[in-house]
């Protein structure tokens, strides 16, 4: 994809400033609703980099798994569990935040010093640019054979894993006192297993 | 004033960076547990985001680094939804998702 520079660069800035305000509203807002439609727009403008470096096909597998599928689970997650609760103050709070702020800060410092200093080898050979597609599937039925089928397991036992985990018992009676279980919805109140004094 | 005719590598680098740091950030300060799921999703993009640029730029002919984003993005994805399925079963267990109140197993 060959754009004109100056288009390159207005579309890199525009990216980049709603990839930094989008990420900073996810961690910072109170609402978490608000986190996760954000989240959402931080998804795009990351594909929007990707078509920037001509990688059309990630860009597209971005936006189907990422804007597709995460955005939507974390969203299903927080419809499930969105109980209005308020969070018991913790002392010293403020002071937490503060110091890692101050390790975040010291850590981009040194990100940002190691990619300035390193002697990268530019420039690089030329991009091949729309054969981006061909050649990605080329690396997965050769060399990168062996991690792709690994990849459809983890896949497949990640489905079960979920599954398992989330269901909910079915069970007829308790499995550990053995009176009648509860078969309460999720929001419903049950009786808690590991609640320990509040 | 003269702007380079091309985006340097080192922008992308420096914007990653500041994913990253978010996200680390967020990861720990964040109360509710989905805020959690949240950050790392974030910081897994900020390494997306350095190894298609390093894929575009050093590595043009084989990008190897657009085939490594794949496998990571699929690996998100199991994430989440294993991350989201034990979230699920600890609220339905403690009630909360506040992560000052999930130290069962701490010290």
């Amino acid at each position: 994809m060959t754009i004109a520079s100056t288009t390159q660069q207005i579309c890199f800035a525009v990216l980049s400033l709603t990839l930094v305000v989008g990420a900073f509203g996810v961690v910072l807002l109170p609402n978490i609703v608000y986190s996760a439609f954000l989240l959402g727009g931080v998804f795009l403008s990351v594909a929007g980099l990707y078509l920037l470096l001509n990688a059309s096909f990630v860009a597209a597998a971005q936006i189907l798994v990422y804007v597709g599928a995460v955005n939507v689970l974390i969203l299903f997650a927080i419809m499930l569990v969105n109980k209005r609760e308020d969070l018991s103050a913790i002392p010293g709070l403020a002071v937490r935040r503060l110091l890692s702020a101050l390790v975040c800060a010291g850590l981009f410092v040194l990100l940002v010093r190691v990619a300035f200093t390193t002697p990268w080898a530019l420039p690089g050979p030329a991009s091949i640019g729309e054969e981006a597609t061909a050649r990605i599937g080329e690396h997965l039925f050769s060399d990168y054979l062996l991690p792709f089928e690994l990849a459809s397991v983890l896949l497949l036992m990640a489905m079960i894993g979920a599954i398992v985990l989330a269901r909910r018992d079915v069970f007829a009676s308790d499995v550990i006192t053995g009176e009648p279980a509860d078969q309460g919805l999720l929001e419903k109140a049950r009786t808690p297993l590991l609640t320990s004094k509040p | 004033m003269t702007l380079p005719t091309e985006i340097p590598l080192q922008a992308y680098l420096v914007l990653a960076a500041v994913l990253f740091c978010v996200g680390v950030w967020g990861l720990i300060n964040s109360r509710n547990a989905v805020r959690v799921l949240m950050s790392i999703e974030l910081m897994l993009n900020a390494v997306n985001i350095n190894l298609m640029a390093f894929s575009s730029y050093l590595d043009g002919q084989l990008i190897r680094g657009q085939v490594f984003a794949i496998f990571v993005i699929t690996v998100a994805a199991a994430e989440a939804a294993v991350g989201l399925a034990i979230l699920l079963s600890l609220y339905r267990n403690r009630e909360t998702v506040d992560m000052e109140r999930f130290n069962l197993l701490r010290w």
